[in-house]
């Protein structure tokens, strides 16, 4: 059932192209990066039990990272700059990790809404950077291999494969990592730490690990989202866009990778209806959001779970 | 006799102003059960603590084989091979009992750094969770919930998850609390079982269990280690009627 709804969502994705028009095609691609960032917040939030306040720092370090590997006259390399900016966030996070993931609690969100924080002073205040203006890249990471090139990012409809792509490799990548030895043992530390430390799990150095992993697919998003519309600002670290892809993932269903992708899909898609008929769609938007999480306590995807439930359930004890 | 697998030297813990546990000796040898008595507050739980790690010692030295624990991390001396069970059941309640139980024999291995390969493919873990679970007679019960379980079957789950990660020294504390006679008498068997091949710690309220199984006891009040020796000696030490045995609690 659930593979069928998920081939069924890939399919349509799929052939979206040949009846969106131009404007959805640019929206739904800029959804499914955000859907990467999503899904890799979740890998924190949902599965090792950190909740981040500050993963646009990652995010944003991957869209820099395009930024100052494009050189000034000619386009960056796609494949080499994409894995160094996802190593740029790699690295950081690891810096990162190593210092926040010494708290817990309230006090690890403050840490990590604090580091990113920094990062977002630091680019406002940075001419290298462009300041609060930011920067633009004039010339798309060209993906050639040996002369051939097998697809163009500015154009609109490949760059949607792109981004598609890069979801779906997501998703699979994730999927395959949750039910290895290690993403066992991430989700046995959201269970409970301490049972994981009594049975001799060294908690720091697995949680230090999801940390990375969470960040560099962050970088990617971030890559993605810089060589989608070739601008780059400090926005990228602010803790709005921290914010944003947190509500993704609890609006979708936390603790499910197909949760964070129909988050993105719903939050951004209900942003545009609601900026369209109101001016003061903050206000609707807010309501719709307490609503959802206080009806949807496992968020959208929840929703086929909440129908299976009402079913009798077999006793306890 | 045995060398002792785990032996403590005036071991001993102070929070501020309070000795919770002082100077302590005590040691456990393969294949006996030690158990440890004594009221509420005599610095029991704070010593299964400083023997594995959870707790950082004052002052006094742990040996493991010969070999100094004491400082080293939680983590760390539990995969030395020193498993401890809780007084309040602490299972990974959403999880199934078997994947308790592999979860457990996973921390065996020397790094958990594996990305690819499904964790169910590893035969071995399978195999160790399998063997855990039927050891305390949850067989039947491994694709439940923990949550589901009775309370007497978690806290049986708990015992299987320690010995998942295949132990040399058990800690156990408590593990009869909160059980019904039945559940008890399992239990009691159980232990005295897995004292043919391991070294275990027993903190017991249960007079009758603990003098059925245990080969050496130990009494602390106040933190200090009040006598030591076999039950018989234990049973007729008048210091120990005094303090313990004679006062609220029945002698046995």
């Amino acid at each position: 059932m659930r593979v069928a709804i998920f081939i069924f969502g890939a399919l349509g994705l799929a052939l979206f192209p040949l009846v969106g028009g131009a404007f959805y095609l640019q929206l739904f691609a800029k959804i499914m990066v955000m859907a990467v960032f999503a899904m890799s917040l979740d890998l924190l939030a949902g599965y090792t039990g950190l909740v981040s306040l500050g993963h646009a720092a990652f995010f944003g370090i991957g869209a820099y990272a395009l930024y100052l590997l494009t050189p000034e006259y000619a386009a960056a390399n796609f494949w080499l700059s994409s894995l160094v900016a996802m190593g740029a966030a790699a690295l950081a996070s690891l810096v990162i990790g190593l210092l926040v993931l010494r708290a817990s609690g309230v006090y690890f969100i403050m840490a990590t809404l604090a580091f990113a924080q920094m990062f977002f002073y630091f680019a406002t205040g940075s001419k290298l950077l462009g300041g609060s203006d930011g920067v633009s890249i004039d010339l798309r990471p060209d993906p050639a291999i040996l002369g051939w090139t097998p697809f163009d990012l500015g154009n609109r409809v490949q760059f949607y494969y792109v981004a598609l792509a890069a979801m779906l490799t997501t998703y699979a990548l994730l999927r395959v990592v949750l039910r290895s030895l290690f993403g066992h043992t991430i989700q046995g530390i959201r269970a409970s730490e301490q049972r994981m430390r009594a049975l001799g799990y060294p908690v720091f150095r697995y949680r230090l690990a999801a940390f990375v992993l969470a960040g560099a697919l962050a970088g990617l998003a971030g890559y993605l989202a810089a060589a989608q519309f070739g601008t780059v600002n400090p926005e990228f670290f602010g803790w709005q866009m921290s914010g944003t892809v947190l509500m993704m993932v609890i609006l979708g269903g936390i603790g499910t990778l197909h949760g964070p992708i129909l988050g993105a899909f719903a939050l951004t898609l209900l942003q545009e209806l609601m900026s369209e008929l109101t001016k003061h769609w903050l206000l609707p938007m807010g309501i719709f959001i307490v609503l959802a999480v206080l009806l949807l306590p496992q968020g959208i995807g929840g929703l086929a779970l909440a129908r299976r439930k009402l079913q009798p359930e077999p006793a306890d004890d | 006799m045995t060398e002792p697998v785990l032996r403590t030297e005036a071991l001993s813990k102070r929070f501020g102003g309070l000795s919770a546990v002082s100077d302590v000796a005590i040691d456990l040898r393969h294949g006996e059960v030690h158990a440890l008595i004594g009221p509420n507050g005599a610095g029991k739980s704070t010593l299964i603590n400083l023997l594995s790690g959870a707790a950082t010692p004052t002052s006094g030295s742990v040996r493991f084989e010969g070999r100094e624990i004491a400082g080293l991390a939680f983590d760390r001396v539990a995969r030395l091979g020193i498993a401890r069970s809780y007084q309040r059941t602490t299972v990974f309640r959403d999880f199934t009992a078997f994947e308790n139980c592999r979860l457990a024999a996973q921390a065996r291995l020397p790094s958990s750094m594996r990305f690819i390969r499904p964790a169910l493919s590893y035969r071995a873990l399978v195999e160790a969770a399998q063997r855990a679970l039927a050891l305390v007679g949850l067989q039947g019960s491994a694709d439940r919930a923990a949550s589901s379980l009775s309370h007497g079957e978690q806290r049986q789950l708990e015992i299987a998850m320690t010995l998942a990660t295949e132990p040399k020294v058990l800690l156990l504390d408590e593990p009869l609390a909160g059980m019904g006679a039945e559940e008890s008498r399992r239990m009691v068997t159980l232990i005295a079982t897995l004292a043919e091949r391991h070294a275990i710690l027993l903190v017991e309220h249960d007079m009758d269990a603990v003098f059925s199984i245990a080969r050496r006891l130990t009494v602390m009040v106040n933190g200090r280690v009040l006598e030591s020796g076999a039950p018989e000696a234990i049973r007729e030490s008048p210091a120990v009627q005094e303090a313990y045995l004679g006062g609220a609690e029945a002698a046995p």
